[in-house]
């Protein structure tokens, strides 16, 4: 008995967790169309509901109605199973997600690690996508991915690992409670894991600079030159929920999570992620895009260094003042 | 076009140049052309660019049009080569400005004059399989409807 | 490593073709090139021609020179002003008309308004082919936007003008419409500050376009580049200058040339002719001559036996016209020699070498507008 209410509670707690995510992976859509429209002296979408705001539900509800077409010459498994590569890693990252002192799903031990391994899985959805099509543009595109994401993920990995330092444990609740006098973004080495995080991260979910891998203009739009209707949209959900976790990880590993006064947590910590977020789409809507040589050196000649530097540096001080 | 101060001078070096009425522009024997143009790039006031490069069909013969620039003189130079309807082969300049490869690919696309020593002599605006040179005054196509 | 890669031979690698185009986000209409790739390394390209062609040359044997004026605004449809200029001055020149002092000037004032309409439009493609998302494309639109304004209102047409007449222009200006000219100087002049601000500050603009296709000077000259490419490369040569028409030897403005002609010059020589342009426009507006530049409307030419070449600077470069006339109303021949035919040719040997984001790169850069190559 206990054991089917457990079911039926785990089940209640995926749903939400799957509502949410595609709330959120639809506001961040629309949001970043008004924000793009805002930097580029436009309306955005304006006719689809208040300022536009059932736009992605409109969207979503095209693309479900589109054909389903696969190109003639595709390697079939790998194609129809691509988006769901994409998909399933970052509803998964989720369960870590701390959104309140109660509120996450499941307070693993080694939370940290879980999501930084659960989010490099989607590079396999991207590698899959663009060898499945079958397509030079797309295969172009997905080695590109791999080469990038295998590469930031140094970067990223040794600036979390600074922040595990200073918070003594792997599990996000923890790191979050270790911040209730300052934020770790305060402490000078952990500004600088902050700005590496943050260059990785967008690194990572593929965004403008970095979005070689998308590179329309270059490549026509990579990995998912191929994919229509709903499976192209998965792509674009996996791509928007990334984004909102790399935001949300940034939030809680560096902002203090969802700790604040006054507001209620959730907010807070809502509050804070959207800054991030608000912070990358600046970025993505005012830069031009770097090339692969330059993306690659930089994570290796800047990055990575300057991440070891970083995490020396950390540790040394940590054994000083301990 | 100020043609008219370097006749002269390359008709001091190539006696069997000519000079139109009308146009002014120098007309060469197509033998001599590449001696002429090798001449022009070289000798003052170094006509560095190939500025442009057609050709006209005057029915009986087609007339193909060079016209050099010269960046330092600030000088151009209208030059012609008549071909006749026949025997439309001429050296190629292609060798000594790269402007030509394509100006001649035009030229023999929509003329049907071959360039001797083109690198790469190939339909340039229509499509490899075209029948026909189109701006010949006799091309004929079923889809050309004559004005009433 | 990919050398060391290949010595080794476990893996065994080849090249392979791309395709870039017909239907391509950045080749700028639809033009085919075919790139043969090393990995990343683009180790050369073919290009292939013809998407649009009209036939525009031959059309031009059955039609009048009057009308062929508005298939003039057909090539470069960026620069339509510009191109009936041209046409205008080479059946000018064939006719041996003369053009009353106001028909120049105000040439010359629209002829460099859509200069900078078309810099702005090049500038802004060349920053989105860098994948800087359609910002910088639409601060061009907005103040590209203004002159398109100023168009329409003046001959009521907002991309294909056909404005300009044999022997004069087809509307004179209103005291309205020199006064939204005076206000655009006012505008543009502290705009222009925005992109230098937006990209030519950038980091990233910088890395991507600094010795990014390097084109030297004798290439470009062998090559027949002109206009702002070859200015770019740094040639000091601008048929304003070095050979004036329509006027353009009473006004006062500089040459902007690049030094080692990379695609980082060719956008600043861009961005610098729009300062200049729009001192043009200050000191054409300002001394305007009185006078009635309009032609009547239909009126035809008779064209006389002979020929006549006549080339003016486009914003791309030196669009030339020969016109062959027999006698007739219309042309014998006529010839378009478009400035992006050459400046195109040049690709192949641009791409040698280049990662495929810098051939998007300097497609950009060249700023080529298919319609008036493929004619």
């Amino acid at each position: 008995m206990v054991k089917f209410l457990d079911i039926i509670f785990n089940t209640g707690i995926g749903v939400a967790l799957l509502g949410f995510i595609s709330a959120s992976a639809m506001f961040l859509i629309w949001w970043e169309r008004k924000v793009s429209a805002w930097i580029q002296n436009r309306f955005g979408p304006m006719r689809v509901g208040w300022h536009g705001l059932l736009q992605p539900i409109a969207d979503a509800v095209k693309l479900l109605l589109k054909e389903n077409i696969s190109p003639a010459s595709a390697d079939k498994l790998v194609w129809w199973l691509a988006p769901f590569f994409a998909v399933v890693p970052a509803v998964m990252a989720f369960i870590c997600m701390p959104f309140d002192k109660n509120l996450i799903a499941r307070d693993l031990n080694t939370g940290v690690l879980f999501m930084i391994a659960i989010t490099s899985i989607c590079v396999f959805g991207i590698f899959m996508a663009g060898w499945g099509s079958n397509n030079k543009y797309s295969l172009l595109s997905a080695m590109r991915a791999v080469a990038q994401i295998i590469s930031y993920e140094i970067p990223l990995t040794l600036s979390v690992l600074t922040v595990l330092m200073f918070a003594n444990s792997l599990s996000m609740q923890d790191i979050v409670r270790a911040q209730s006098k300052y934020w770790f973004i305060v402490y000078p080495n952990l500004t600088i894991a902050f700005i590496i995080y943050i260059i990785s991260a967008t690194a990572e979910v593929n965004r403008a600079p970095f979005d070689i891998s998308e590179a329309e203009s270059e490549l026509v739009a990579g990995f998912h030159t191929e994919y229509s209707g709903m499976k192209f949209a998965m792509f674009f959900i996996g791509e928007y929920t990334n984004f909102f976790i790399i935001s949300a990880i940034a939030a809680t590993l560096f902002l203090g999570g969802w700790q604040g006064p006054f507001l209620p947590p959730v907010v807070w910590f809502l509050l804070k992620t959207y800054a991030i977020v608000f912070l990358l789409m600046w970025v993505r809507w005012t830069f031009p895009r770097v090339r692969v040589d330059q993306l690659m050196a930089f994570a290796w000649k800047v990055l990575t260094p300057i991440a070891f530097v970083n995490l020396l540096i950390a540790g040394l001080f940590l054994i000083k003042t301990r | 076009m100020q043609s008219v101060n370097f006749f002269e001078v390359i008709r001091a070096k190539f006696p069997e140049a000519l000079q139109e009425e009308s146009t002014q522009a120098i007309i060469i024997p197509k033998e001599k052309l590449l001696t002429l143009a090798r001449f022009l790039k070289t000798h003052e006031p170094e006509f560095d660019s190939l500025h442009c490069l057609t050709a006209i069909d005057r029915k009986e013969r087609i007339e193909v049009v060079y016209i050099f620039c010269s960046l330092k003189a600030k000088a151009s130079l209208t030059l012609k080569v008549y071909l006749n309807i026949n025997d439309l082969k001429v050296e190629s300049l292609a060798g000594i400005w790269k402007a030509a490869d394509w100006f001649e690919r035009e030229v023999y696309d929509l003329f049907g004059v071959t360039f001797l020593n083109h690198p790469n002599l190939k339909r340039i605006l229509n499509p490899d399989d075209w029948q026909g040179y189109p701006l010949r005054k006799d091309f004929t196509h079923p889809n050309i409807v004559k004005k009433p | 490593m990919e050398t060391a890669l290949k010595e080794s031979k476990c893996i065994t690698t080849e090249e392979f073709l791309i395709n870039m185009g017909p239907q391509h986000p950045s080749t700028h209409g639809v033009l085919y090139l075919e790139l043969k790739l090393d990995g990343e390394v683009a180790l050369g390209c073919t290009v292939h021609l013809g998407y649009l062609h009209r036939g525009m040359e031959k059309i031009a044997e059955s039609r009048t020179l009057t009308q062929f004026i508005p298939f003039t605004d057909r090539l470069d449809y960026i620069a339509s002003m510009n191109n009936n200029l041209a046409f205008v001055l080479a059946a000018e020149k064939l006719l041996g008309l003369e053009v009353n002092a106001r028909a120049k000037y105000i040439r010359v004032v629209i002829a460099e308004l859509n200069r900078i309409a078309s810099h702005l439009l090049g500038i802004g493609c060349f920053a989105q082919d860098l994948g800087a998302f359609a910002t910088p494309l639409f601060y061009c639109f907005r103040d590209r936007e203004k002159i398109v304004d100023i168009f329409n209102e003046l001959c009521g047409n907002r991309l294909t003008y056909n404005y300009m007449r044999i022997g004069g222009v087809q509307f004179d200006f209103t005291k309205e419409i020199e006064i939204k000219i005076k206000e655009f100087i006012k505008y543009m002049s502290n705009k222009v500050n925005d992109y230098e601000w937006l990209l030519s500050g950038n980091v990233i603009f910088l890395a991507r376009t600094k010795n990014v296709g390097v084109l030297l000077k004798e290439v470009a000259i062998n090559y027949g580049v002109t206009g702002p490419n070859l200015r770019a490369s740094g040639v000091k040569w601008d048929l304003r200058k070095d050979e004036p028409y329509s006027g353009y030897e009473n006004f006062q403005f500089d040459i902007p040339t690049g030094i080692n002609g990379d695609s980082w010059d060719r956008y600043k020589v861009k961005l610098e002719e729009i300062k200049e342009s729009l001192k043009i426009i200050e000191q054409a507006i300002g001394a305007l001559p009185e006078g009635d530049p309009t032609v009547k409307a239909g009126r035809q030419h008779k064209l006389p036996v002979g020929e006549a070449y006549m080339r003016s600077e486009n914003p791309r470069g030196e669009l030339g016209f020969y016109i062959a006339g027999d006698g007739s109303f219309n042309p014998y021949r006529l010839k378009i020699r478009p400035p992006s035919f050459s400046n195109l040719s040049v690709i192949a040997e641009l791409v040698k070498g280049c990662k495929i984001a810098d051939v998007v790169c300097i497609l950009g850069s060249l700023d080529i507008v298919m319609g008036e190559i493929d004619r």
